[in-house]
């Protein structure tokens, strides 16, 4: 191929790249940022200000949802990896030949149905007239009907449930590829289980946790649905205001406002994620 | 903890019972949910009245309204299927070109243009729609204000939401195409050029064939990603509202069987195209 054949086939390639990346991307995340430093004086008239950002931290009902939506979403995400672990060891390290195979399809299978499904089972499940509510009536520990659901234990419940493959992927990825006589050499230098554990195989998993953790704790902090119908009155989440803000109140500038503080948010846990482990977005992701 | 080293019994049977209570939870939530889509109540909850295909097949006449005569729920699942035909055409379509790009061309800012290939997938699926609202749709109305030109399609709608899950899905879509045409051997290609194929002719013949499995593989997630989404697609959804924003609202009214229903329904497509494209990556 001659240079300008392949300058040619370089331009025709990157087109459709930089007009998805620019048009969807950049452009729509510059305008929302653009929008929330817009105060609107009349209705045609807007003015440049921080007024909506003055708001979130003036009004302690939007910040007091963001440092809840964002310590609820790092609980959940720790809770993922501590109910994950176990399964993804197993998987990787004890099961054998098929059980093996099984095992790992097995987790994937709750994933084959959307959001909306999994929560609604967890709704038929927890609610008062749910199935758990009616067993413990039929075993006798109950006298009436149990409320479940509505309430943060139930949101969280469901928020594990929603995360789970996404951290149990990355976790037996990285086992997979243990070498165990590290872990016999730790045994055999006179290491108990903690040790082992804490020494060797939890610094060879990191890639893997961490992969595992960014994924799902974006996922939780920008989850709505699961929040929405599983939570109570009090139990609002971020998002929930974001919307009602552009789809009840027609509040754009307030809502472009928060929108941007979620991103950051998100973008700085994440961020944040990476440099503490040494590890770089294209090798988590990519 | 690993097989080589002795471990107690009462560790092992701990470590099982952790197991089996895990996939019970897992398993739960979608065994009850299927199973109360054939019972015969108003009502998805116990007791148990029986077995009936009613929340599928009734026709309202009874004074209820199955899954297949239920007019809303229809036209919802319509406009989801045309939604994720868009969405897979265009992001597959994309992800091959960006594979080609990312995979086989050398170039300056590659790295950086990689990062931003990614970018999208650490922004949350709420904040890839209102940003996308607040651009296309504030647009619009800027221009009906000033030049009294209506642009509807950047209206929330159906545009606007294939637009939206495009964003993400192309990502997906790219890093799929990649992972497999990086495994690819170029000599292959530069033997069919060799013997007298253009490069055109090498792409479609050599290179396009290898990449197929991956590109169905890509397609079927697109096509499942498009159809479940619910965050992005909420806020860009006009009149013509897709089956999980429907399904919402409905849940929000009260649930009934029908949900049910519907929610097998989407149970058994999903696992049916899983399968399909397992069974395509193992045949070759």
């Amino acid at each position: 191929m001659t240079s300008s054949a392949g300058r040619l086939s370089l331009w025709l390639l990157l087109t459709p790249f930089v007009l998805w990346i620019v048009l969807l991307v950049l452009v729509p995340h510059l305008q929302m940022l653009r929008v929330s430093f817009q105060v609107r004086e009349s209705w045609d008239t807007i003015a440049w200000g921080v007024e909506q950002y003055q708001n979130f931290f003036t009004e302690s009902y939007y910040w007091r949802t963001f440092v809840r939506t964002g310590v609820m979403s790092l609980f959940t995400t720790l809770l993922t990896l501590l109910v994950a672990f176990p399964i993804a060891w197993y998987i990787a390290r004890m099961a054998r030949g098929r059980a093996k195979g099984i095992l790992f399809m097995a987790c994937l299978i709750p994933f084959w149905a959307s959001e909306l499904v999994r929560t609604y089972g967890w709704m038929i499940l927890l609610r008062e007239s749910g199935l758990f509510s009616s067993w413990l009536q039929a075993l006798g520990w109950a006298d009436g009907p149990v409320e479940m659901l509505y309430n943060d234990v139930a949101v969280i419940i469901g928020l594990v449930y929603n995360g789970l493959l996404f951290m149990v992927v990355p976790l037996v990825t990285t086992l997979d590829g243990m070498d165990e006589n590290l872990v016999e050499a730790g045994y055999d230098l006179g290491g108990g289980h903690g040790t082992v554990l804490r020494e060797i195989i939890v610094p060879w998993a990191m890639p893997g946790i961490i992969s595992g953790c960014i994924v799902v704790f974006m996922l939780t902090l920008g989850s709505y649905l699961t929040p929405v119908l599983m939570g109570g009155k009090d139990s609002a989440w971020f998002t929930e205001q974001i919307f009602t803000q552009f789809i009840t109140r027609f509040n754009w500038e307030q809502g472009a406002a928060l929108g941007v503080l979620l991103l950051v948010l998100s973008s700085v846990m994440v961020w944040l994620g990476l440099k503490l482990s040494g590890q770089s977005l294209r090798k988590v992701m990519g | 903890m690993i097989r080589s080293v002795p471990r107690s019994r009462l560790f092992d049977g701990l470590y099982l019972a952790y197991l089996v209570a895990f996939f019970v939870y897992l398993a739960l939530p979608l065994l009850v949910t299927a199973a109360f889509a054939f019972n015969d109540s108003p009502f998805p909850s116990l007791p148990w009245q029986g077995f009936t295909l009613d929340w599928y097949l009734a026709d309202g006449t009874e004074g209820r309204t199955g899954l297949f005569h239920d007019d809303g729920l229809l036209s919802a699942l319509w406009v989801s299927c045309k939604i994720a035909f868009w969405v897979t055409l265009a992001s597959v379509g994309l992800g091959c070109v960006n594979a080609v790009l990312f995979e086989r061309l050398q170039f300056r800012g590659k790295e950086f243009l990689y990062l931003l290939m990614l970018l999208p997938l650490v922004i949350p699926g709420v904040i890839l729609g209102v940003s996308i609202l607040v651009f296309y749709s504030g647009t619009a109305n800027e221009v009906s204000r000033l030049w009294g030109l209506e642009l509807d399609m950047f209206r929330p709608g159906m545009t606007l939401v294939v637009m939206g899950q495009v964003t993400f899905i192309t990502t997906l879509a790219t890093l799929v195409i990649g992972a497999r045409l990086r495994k690819f051997d170029p000599q292959l290609e530069e033997a069919a050029l060799n013997l007298g194929a253009t490069p055109l002719v090498a792409w479609f013949t050599v290179t396009l064939p290898w990449l197929m499995p991956s590109i169905f593989g890509a397609a079927a997630m697109a096509f499942l990603m498009s159809f479940e989404n619910f965050n992005t697609t909420v806020m860009l959804t006009g009149s013509d509202t897709p089956l999980t924003v429907a399904l919402f609202n409905r849940l929000r009214e009260g649930s009934t069987p029908v949900l049910n229903a519907v929610a097998l329904f989407l149970m058994v497509l999903s696992a049916l195209l899983a399968l399909l494209t397992l069974r395509q990556n193992r045949g070759e």
